[in-house]
C-alpha cells in the first residue's frame, strides 16, 4: 500500500478565495492510499517544499500530490523537492486546482470546492500507480532551422551562425528581406530601410554557416528537440542558379507582364523577374502561371528547329541569357525538390502581412487613389513604381491633400480586434516624410487613439504635430469618391463632438498586421498553437516569450504578434541565444515518458509501426515471431502507439493505461457526489 | 464423471453446433461427461428437470446467446444457481453479439419494423407481442417479456469464464474443454483464450513477411474489388479487425479473404472492443477524410460487442 502524501497549496487568496481549503484537505484525508493531508500558504516557498521533504525523510510518505498552480511552471520546483528528501522525483503529482479550478469558478465556491476533491482525489489515484523512472539524454544535433528571411528570422541566423552553428535559412519568396525590404523609411530616426538593411541581407548570403533555401517551403516536422528531421520542399525556379548571374537580361528581353508583388499589385513586373534590385541572392526566377511560351518554347520541350537556318528556335530569355542559365528544355516540375534537414533546434520567423484594403468596402477601395500604408512605402520608396515621386495612382498627379485612416481591421470586432501596435507610428513616419519632403500638402490623420509608447516615439509625435500635420480624434467611418478623383472622408470628432467632412486626393489606410497566410499550417507542422489572433503562441507571455509548447521550437517577429523592427530584432536575437543553449549542451534531458513493449502481450500485428513520428518502432525475433520493439533513444513518448496497440502490449510510461483509467474514475464516480462547476 | 449442463439462451444455435462439430474429439470427452441439461438439442430435458437440481449439483455450466427475454433471464440465473462453473460460450453470451447490434434502435422501434413496417407484414389489427393474452375467453397464454435491451451474460449473473467467437473454432472449444476437464483453467473472470490476436496467426501480416506496415491509403468495402492474393486485408484499405480480436480461431476468414470482423472478442485487458478498434484502426488511416468513407462505423465496430460496451444501449 502506497503512503501517499497530499500538499494544499492556499497560492495565497488565489486558490483559498475560491477554494474551501480546510474542507478540501479533511476529504482529502479520507482517500485511500493518502497517509498525510497538509496545506500551506505558499507551497512553492522554501518552508512550503521543506514540509515535502520532511515528510519524506520521516518515511511518512514514499508518494507525493502537491494540489497547487499549473505543472507548467511549478512541476519541476517540487520534483526537486521530491528527490531531494530522497524519493524518485517521478513519485509526484501534481492536481492543478489553481487555473483550471479556483481561477475559472471564482464566484462559485462551492463549486470550486467540490471540483478541488475531485481533481485532488484523481492526482491521488494516479499516485498510487506511480512507478519510479530515470532520466535520459539524447545526442543534439549541432544545427539549427530558421524559417522565414525577413529582419528576425535573418538575424536569427546571424547569431547562431556567428556562434559557430551550420543555420539552415529557409525563404518563401525568391529574395531574404521580407516585409522590411518593402519600407521606404523606419521610425523613429527615418534611416533608410534598404540601407540598413542590405548588407544584414548581404552578410545572411555570404556567411559560411547560412545555407540559404530561398524560394522554399517547410513541408514537414518530425523529431524532437535535439533532432529534428525536416523536409523542405524547394520550388522551381525554371532557371538554373547555379548559372544565373543576376543581370537582368533575361528580364529586359520577357515580354509577359504579371502584378508586382514587391511593388504591392501597383505596377507590373516580368513573368520572369528579380524580385527587388537589392535581392539576396539576386537570381531570375520564372513564374510559369504568367509566362506566355513565346516561340511555343513551353516548359520541358526541345526547341523546334527552324525550318531554313535549321537554328533552334529558343524564346527572347533564353536568347537574351549569356551563362545559359535560362534554359526551357529543363523539366516541368511543379512539386519541386525535396531536401532533408537535420537540426537540432528551429526556430519559427515566418512573418507578417499587412492587410489589403478590399475587405474595407466603407473606405471605397475600389478607387485607385483609396491605399493601404504598405503601398504608400512602395510610392515613397525609390524602389516603388513611381521611383519615389509623390503620386497618386489614379493620374500620376501630386496630391494636395492627403488623409490617412488608423486602425483599419484593428481593434476592430469584424476584422482583428487586437492592436496592431506599429501603425500610429507608421502613419505618422508616412505623413512626416511627405510633410518635410512637400510642405504645402495638407495632411490629416484620423486617429481613435495615439499610441506612441517607445522609446523616441512620443518625441517623434509631438515634431509632427509642430510640423503641421493635423491630428483629428475619431473614427473615419466612410470614404467616398467625389469627381475629378477626388475622395470625401466622413468621420466624428470626438474633441469637437460633432461630424466632420474633408475633402482629399488620396486616402491611406493603415491596415492591420495579420498572420502571415499559412501560418497556422505551419504551427501545425511544428506541433505550436496557434492563439486566438492566429499568430504563434509563445509558452508563456512574460517569461518565456520566445519558447513554445514544444521543445527545441522557439519564435520570433511578427508571426509571434506585430512587433516593430527593433522588437524584432531583440526577440530574435534572444531567440537564437536560447535556441543555442542545446546546441552547446551537446545532450538534452529528455524525461523518461517513453513507451516500452511488453513482448509477451504483443501480437506483432505491426499497427504501431508506421504511426511512430520518431520512426522509433521496429520489430525483433522472439520465439520464431516477430514482435515490436521500441527504441528508447528515439522515443519522444508521444503516446501514439500506446493508443493505438490493439493488444495493450504498450505501456506509455508516465501515462499508463491503469494510472489514466484511475484517474478518469477518480473524476467521475468516485468524488463525493456534490455539484461540481 | 463431469456433470455438464448447456443452455441456448438468445442465441442462433451455431455455438450447439461447434460442440457438435468437434466429431472425434466429443467421442473421446463423451464418456468423461455426463450432460444434465442440454435442451433440445442434445438431451431431452426440460427446464422444470434442471430447476429440480440441487444447488451447485452440476460441475460446468455452459450458456451460448444472450439475453434478451425475461425466460432467458430466468434460466440464466437458474443455471447460475445449478453450476459451479458458469461459461459465457459464444460472442453473444460473452459480448451481446449479432443481435446485440438491436441497441442501436428501441423495442418500440424494433416492433414497429418487426410487426408493422416490413413488406411481408400482415398485421392489420396492429398486434404486437404482449406477455399475457386470453384466447376464446377463457384460455390465458403467456409470452416472455422482450426486453428494452440485449445483456451479454455477465450483466445478468456472475460470470466465471468467457470464450469468443461466433461461433467459436471447435478445435478451440476441444482445447477449452479439454482445459475445463483438466482443470487448467486462468483465474475466474478470465477469457478463454491464446492471448494474441489474429494477425499473429495470419500469414497476412506484412510483418510476417519480412515487410512492414504501411499506413492504410483506401477504404474498401469487401464487395469493391478483389483482395491481392496473400496481401494484408487492412493494408489493402478492406477495414479487418484481426489486429484487435482474439486470434484463437487461427485467422480463418482472413485466409478465405474475408476481413476479420471481431466475433473472437478483445484481446485480454481491452476493456470495450469498439473503443479499442476505432483506436487502432483510425491511427492507421493515412488521412484523416478516410474516416467519413468507413461505412456504418458502430456496426463495424461493435459488430459483436455492443452491449458489453461503454455505448450501451440507444435511449431515445
Amino acid at each position: 500500500m502506497p503512503r501517499i502524501g497530499v500538499y494544499i497549496c492556499h497560492c495565497g487568496e488565489n486558490i483559498a478565495g475560491a477554494v474551501n481549503i480546510e474542507a478540501v484537505r479533511e476529504y482529502a484525508g479520507t482517500l485511500p492510499g493518502v497517509a498525510v493531508a497538509k496545506d500551506y500558504l505558499f507551497m512553492c516557498s522554501d518552508p512550503g517544499q521543506e514540509l515535502i521533504r520532511q515528510d519524506i525523510k520521516d518515511g511518512l510518505v514514499d508518494r507525493v500530490v502537491v494540489a497547487a498552480c499549473t505543472p507548467r511552471t511549478h512541476e519541476p520546483i517540487f520534483r526537486k523537492a521530491v528527490e531531494d528528501g530522497g524519493l524518485n522525483k517521478y513519485l509526484f503529482e501534481m492536481a492543478n486546482i489553481r487555473d483550471q479550478d479556483s481561477w475559472a469558478h471564482w464566484n462559485e465556491k462551492d463549486g470550486a470546492t467540490e471540483k478541488a476533491k475531485r481533481l485532488i482525489a484523481s492526482a491521488v489515484a494516479k499516485a498510487g500507480l506511480l512507478e519510479p523512472l530515470q532520466d535520459r539524454f539524447v545526442e543534439v544535433t549541432k544545427s539549427a532551422l530558421v524559417i522565414g528571411a525577413g529582419v528576425s528570422g535573418m538575424f536569427a541566423a546571424l547569431d547562431l551562425a556567428n556562434m559557430g552553428y551550420k543555420v539552415h535559412l529557409v525563404e518563401k519568396e525568391p529574395s531574404v528581406g521580407g516585409n522590411m525590404a518593402k519600407l521606404d523609411k523606419t521610425f523613429p530616426t527615418n534611416d533608410c530601410s534598404a540601407c540598413i538593411l542590405t548588407p544584414v541581407m548581404v552578410q545572411v548570403g555570404t556567411h559560411p554557416n547560412i545555407e540559404l533555401l530561398t524560394y522554399a517551403e517547410v513541408a514537414s516536422v518530425e523529431g524532437s528537440i535535439g533532432n529534428f528531421k525536416v523536409d523542405v520542399v524547394k520550388k522551381q525556379t525554371y532557371i538554373d542558379w547555379d548559372k544565373c548571374t543576376g543581370c537582368g537580361d533575361c528580364v529586359n528581353a520577357c515580354p509577359a507582364k504579371a502584378p508586382n508583388e514587391f511593388n504591392e499589385g501597383m505596377d507590373n513586373r516580368k513573368a520572369v523577374y528579380i524580385q527587388f534590385p537589392q535581392a539576396v541572392p539576386k537570381k531570375a526566377v520564372l513564374d510559369l502561371d504568367h509566362c506566355i511560351n513565346c516561340g511555343k518554347r513551353s516548359i520541358g520541350t526541345q526547341p523546334r528547329t527552324h525550318s531554313v537556318t535549321g537554328e533552334p528556335i529558343l524564346a527572347p530569355c533564353e536568347k537574351a541569357c549569356k551563362t545559359g542559365a535560362c534554359d526551357r528544355s529543363v523539366a516541368y516540375d511543379p512539386a519541386g525538390e525535396r531536401v532533408t534537414l537535420q537540426v537540432g533546434t528551429i526556430i519559427a520567423a515566418a512573418g507578417f502581412k499587412a492587410m489589403d484594403k478590399a475587405p474595407f468596402k466603407e473606405y471605397s477601395p475600389q478607387s485607385p487613389n483609396v491605399i493601404t500604408s504598405m503601398q504608400l512605402e512602395r510610392i515613397l520608396s525609390a524602389t516603388g513604381p513611381t521611383e519615389g515621386e509623390f503620386k497618386r495612382p489614379s493620374d500620376g498627379k501630386k496630391p494636395a491633400t492627403v488623409a490617412f485612416i488608423s486602425c483599419v481591421g484593428s481593434r476592430d470586432k469584424s476584422h482583428h480586434s487586437y492592436c496592431s501596435k506599429v501603425c500610429c507610428m507608421y502613419m505618422l513616419k508616412e505623413a512626416r516624410l511627405i510633410k518635410e519632403k512637400y510642405p504645402a500638402t495638407n495632411v490629416y490623420l484620423f486617429y481613435i487613439d495615439v499610441r506612441t509608447a517607445g522609446k523616441d516615439f512620443e518625441e517623434y509625435y509631438n515634431y509632427c504635430r509642430d510640423l503641421g500635420i493635423k491630428v483629428i480624434r475619431g473614427r473615419a467611418g466612410a470614404v467616398d469618391e467625389l469627381a475629378g478623383d477626388r475622395l470625401r472622408v466622413r468621420a466624428y470628432d470626438v474633441d469637437m463632438c460633432a461630424p466632420v467632412e474633408l475633402e482629399s486626393d488620396l486616402v491611406v489606410l493603415a491596415t492591420a498586421i495579420e498572420p502571415a497566410p499559412g501560418l497556422p499550417e505551419m504551427g501545425r507542422k511544428l506541433g505550436i498553437n496557434c492563439g486566438g489572433e492566429g499568430f504563434l503562441k509563445e509558452l508563456h507571455t512574460k517569461l518565456y516569450p520566445v519558447e513554445t509548447s514544444v521543445k527545441g521550437i522557439y519564435v520570433a517577429g511578427c508571426a509571434q504578434g506585430p512587433k516593430d523592427i527593433p522588437e524584432s530584432v531583440s526577440q530574435a536575437r534572444a531567440a537564437s541565444s536560447s535556441a543555442a543553449v542545446p546546441l552547446t549542451l551537446g545532450k538534452v534531458v529528455v524525461e523518461p515518458f517513453s513507451s516500452a513493449v511488453d513482448r509477451e502481450k504483443c501480437s506483432g500485428c505491426g499497427i504501431c509501426v508506421p504511426l511512430c513520428p520518431y520512426s522509433a518502432i521496429s520489430r525483433e525475433e522472439v520465439d520464431g515471431k516477430l514482435r515490436a520493439r521500441i527504441d528508447e533513444a528515439l522515443c519522444a513518448g508521444c503516446g501514439v502507439c500506446a493508443a493505438a496497440c490493439p493488444s495493450l502490449a504498450i505501456t506509455l510510461h508516465g501515462f499508463t493505461e491503469a494510472q489514466i483509467q484511475a484517474q478518469i474514475n477518480a473524476l467521475t464516480i468516485g468524488a463525493g457526489g456534490g455539484k461540481v462547476v | 464423471m463431469l456433470k455438464l449442463a448447456y443452455l441456448l439462451a438468445g442465441g442462433c444455435g451455431g455455438c450447439d453446433m461447434a460442440v457438435v462439430d468437434l466429431s472425434e474429439t466429443l467421442v473421446d470427452v463423451l464418456p468423461q461427461l455426463e450432460v444434465v441439461f442440454w435442451a433440445p438439442t442434445v438431451a431431452d430435458v426440460k427446464y422444470k428437470d434442471l430447476e429440480a437440481m440441487p444447488d451447485q449439483s452440476v460441475d460446468v455450466g455452459l450458456v451460448s446467446g444472450m439475453v434478451r427475454l425475461s425466460e432467458q433471464e430466468h434460466m440464466t440465473r437458474v443455471m447460475r444457481q445449478k453450476c459451479k462453473v458458469l461459461v459465457a460460450y459464444g460472442a453473444c453470451a460473452a459480448l451481446g453479439g449479432i443481435p446485440g447490434m438491436a441497441n442501436l434502435h428501441t423495442k418500440e422501434e424494433i416492433f414497429q419494423t418487426a410487426y408493422f413496417d416490413t413488406f411481408s407484414t400482415d398485421n392489420p389489427d396492429g398486434v404486437t407481442p404482449q406477455t399475457k393474452c386470453l384466447v376464446d375467453g377463457k384460455y390465458e397464454l403467456t409470452l416472455p417479456e422482450f426486453y428494452g435491451r440485449v445483456r451479454p451474460l455477465h450483466q445478468v449473473v456472475d460470470v466465471d469464464y468467457f470464450i469468443g467467437g461466433c461461433p467459436p473454432h471447435h478445435s478451440f472449444v476441444g482445447q477449452a474443454i479439454v482445459a475445463i476437464l483438466e482443470g487448467k483453467l486462468p483465474p475466474p473472470g478470465s477469457w478463454i483464450t491464446g492471448g494474441k490476436a489474429v494477425c499473429d496467426v495470419c500469414s497476412r501480416n506484412p510483418g510476417q513477411q519480412g515487410g512492414e506496415r504501411e499506413l492504410i491509403t483506401s477504404v474498401k468495402r469487401t464487395v469493391d474489388g478483389a483482395p491481392e492474393e496473400g496481401k494484408c486485408l487492412l493494408q489493402e484499405g478492406y477495414i479487418c479487425l484481426g489486429a484487435v480480436t482474439q486470434g484463437d480461431c487461427g485467422a480463418l476468414c482472413p485466409k478465405v479473404n474475408i476481413p476479420c470482423r471481431g466475433c473472437g472478442g478483445p484481446i485480454p485487458g481491452v476493456k470495450d472492443f469498439g473503443l479499442r478498434a476505432v483506436s487502432a484502426i483510425a491511427s492507421s488511416l493515412a488521412d484523416e477524410e478516410l474516416v467519413d468513407q468507413i461505412p456504418s462505423p458502430v456496426k463495424l465496430f461493435y459488430r459483436y460487442a455492443l452491449p458489453a460496451s461503454m455505448l450501451g444501449k440507444k435511449v431515445k
